[in-house]
């Protein structure tokens, strides 16, 4: 079985800056990678390249086994790539329309996705928003008249609601209360369970990243600093910059500006 | 007695709904002298950008405040345009959540952050600009000087939300508003960022509502925290005793649903239920569906904010739970 996400030495240039530097990863069939690293060190720009909305300067990218480093030809390719990978962004609310209530957007993804007729479509609408915590109302609401987090849960329900193979989560419960990102971290890994689905997560919070990750990457400057298993990683990191990560999450008794004191 | 750099007294905001108005903060009190920095934090949903969006008067289109909010001694509500734009320029900085949403998109970074200086304060453009390139440099951007010259779009999630905060820090407000200003930020940078905060709060006397969900965030930065659910405030203490003495079954819940960075548990500790609108929450406690601990006075009245044990919590079994609460593990 070829992997969920396979890139070798994926490089993008922008003008003279290198915001991707030879990057290289696999997400096994069902696995979950974690992308952690400092702002600016090009995960989103990795992102974006996979769902297509940047090309590569250099390397490559296949997703099930079929080569994604050039744009799709033709809109059944296309409807088969977003089939194959959704995306959750960074900031929801530039990327959902604001002109569309919440329960448009998913219904949308639903019709292009799935052969549900209206009323599988309307059991599955109301499955996805209980799931993601929202209320009937809400979910008609439109984006502007929804908080951050509601937003953000808005993005997940329609991701998901395509049932992709792999799901790209760009700091996508950065925005949302523990406890309910608590609830999204369970369905996550619920629905992993249950389909075999593959994540990439991006995200700044380490304890996350631990949570719903089997492996994870660590970017600098456009460059992999150090990857490999979640917890080796995590726990006993072999480099400078992944330590200095590690020490600066806030535990108790953590100070701002300086050095967590040390761990017993 | 001095006046509080910032006093909330029973604040209301309501949006036109077809079914009549609906509230989204039900009565919010809270006051906030210089120098201190307050924690909000709480569920997704309950109103924390809400208020402080009234604080400005920055509120959705057809939204009506009431209750009193008082800058220094003033009367929000009832300043003139004059005063309010000297209220913004120069009293309250607001950090928005949502950097790309409130930074236009059509214009450079270098003319987003000097504006205020050249217009409203008379400094020249290129020291106006020496300025911004100093702070970016002290929120960790590199290169700022080629920074001044990029769009919105070329800049990441987290420059563009230290970019925010930059044009805060140039302004030097009397009071910030931070609304999850470090979500964007890997910690190193967001380290750093509070840092700087900080400093302005204790050399500037500067005060801060800081808005996150990184509860161990709040409790290093501010001195005190507030939590709220459904458009009320259910619980307020001291940073330094939230872990050892929250009491309200909310804030417990809270407590319990994080993840660990040493270990990746089974499952999370969600509070169960499905979160509720302030609208929602009927004439008993906004939390009483989701509560373990609901007896019939949890639905048939509203609990009000009351002290206890040096904080104040809003619930009516606070008293009888207590102890349970003191044993939560730290
Ligand atoms: N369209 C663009 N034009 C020019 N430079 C860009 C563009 N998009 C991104 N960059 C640059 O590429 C680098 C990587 O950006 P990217 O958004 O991938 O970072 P990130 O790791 O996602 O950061 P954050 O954690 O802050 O979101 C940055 O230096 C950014 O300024
Ligand atoms: N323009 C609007 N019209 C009507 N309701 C709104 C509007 N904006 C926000 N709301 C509602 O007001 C409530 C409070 O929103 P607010 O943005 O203050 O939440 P929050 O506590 O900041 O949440 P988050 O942590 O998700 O950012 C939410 O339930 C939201 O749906
Ligand atoms: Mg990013
Ligand atoms: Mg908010």
């Amino acid at each position: 079985m070829s992997a969920a996400v396979s890139v070798t030495g994926l490089t993008k240039v922008f003008g003279s800056h290198t915001a991707v530097d030879a990057v290289s990863f696999e997400i096994g069939a069902g696995g979950s990678l974690g992308i952690v690293g400092e702002s600016g060190s090009g995960k989103t720009t990795v992102a974006r390249m996979l769902v297509g909305l940047e090309r590569p300067t250099g390397g490559g990218i296949a997703v099930l086994g079929r080569d994604r480093s050039t744009p799709a030809r033709g809109s059944a390719e296309r409807l088969r790539r977003a089939r194959e990978l959704q995306i959750v962004f960074q900031d929801p609310y530039t990327s959902l329309d604001p002109r569309q209530s919440a329960d448009s957007a998913v219904d949308e993804v639903l019709r292009r996705h799935t052969r549900l007729d209206r009323a599988g479509r309307a059991a599955r609408l109301a499955d996805l928003v209980d799931q993601v915590g929202l209320t009937d109302r809400q979910a008609r609401a439109l984006p502007r008249d929804l908080s951050g987090g509601q937003r953000q849960r808005v993005a997940i329900a329609r991701a998901l609601a395509a049932e992709p193979r792999v799901l790209v989560l760009d700091e996508a419960v950065s925005a949302l209360d523990v406890s309910i990102q608590a609830q999204i971290l369970n369905l996550l890994a619920d629905i992993r369970a249950a389909t075999g689905i593959a994540y990439l997560l991006i995200s700044h919070d380490l304890a996350v990243v631990r949570q719903l990750c089997d492996t994870v990457l660590v970017l600098r400057r456009g460059r992999v600093v150090e990857q490999g298993d979640c917890a080796r990683v995590l726990d006993a990191p072999t480099e400078e910059y992944t330590r200095a990560l590690r020490a600066a999450v806030p535990v108790p008794g953590w100070r701002p500006g300086r050095p967590a004191a040390t761990a017993t | 007695m001095t006046v509080p750099l910032l006093e909330l007294s029973g604040l209301t905001v309501e949006v036109p709904a077809e079914e009549g108005p609906r509230p989204l903060l039900d009565g919010i009190d809270l006051s906030l002298d210089a120098g201190e920095a307050l924690g909000l934090v709480g569920e997704s949903g309950s109103g924390k950008s809400m208020t402080v969006r009234a604080v400005t008067r920055l509120l959705p289109r057809g939204a009506e405040a009431g209750g009193s909010i008082r800058f220094q001694g003033t009367d929000v509500a009832a300043m003139d345009a004059g005063a309010l734009r000297r209220y913004r320029d120069q009293g309250v900085g607001m950090i928005f959540q949502d950097p790309r949403a409130h930074i236009n998109p059509t214009r450079r970074i270098g003319s987003f952050l000097t504006e205020a200086l050249t217009r409203n304060r008379g400094v020249a453009r290129r020291e106006a600009e020496a300025r911004a390139v100093a702070v970016l440099a002290e929120v960790g951007i590199d290169d700022p000087g080629r920074r001044l010259r990029q769009y919105p779009h070329e800049l990441s999630g987290g420059m563009l939300q230290r970019v925010m905060i930059a044009s805060v820090l140039l302004a030097e407000p009397r009071l910030i508003l931070a609304d999850e200003p470090t979500t964007a930020l890997d910690v190193t940078i967001q380290s750093e960022v509070v840092g700087i905060l900080d400093r302005l709060r204790r050399e500037r006397g500067m005060g801060m509502v800081f808005i996150t969900h990184d509860l161990d965030l709040a409790l290093a930065v501010c001195g005190r925290v507030a939590v709220m659910y459904a458009g009320r405030i259910v619980e307020v203490r001291a940073a330094e005793e939230l872990h050892r003495r929250a009491a309200h079954p909310y804030t417990l819940g809270l407590l319990g649903s994080r993840p660990s960075i040493d270990a990746r548990a089974e499952r999370l500790d969600a509070v169960p239920g499905r979160p509720v609108s302030a609208y929602e929450a009927g004439t008993g406690c906004a939390f009483a569906d989701r509560c373990a601990q609901v007896r019939p006075v949890c639905r048939e009245r509203r609990p009000e904010l009351e002290p206890f044990r040096g904080g104040l919590v809003r619930c009516h079994r606070v008293a009888e739970l207590a102890p349970a609460a003191e044993e939560v593990p730290a």
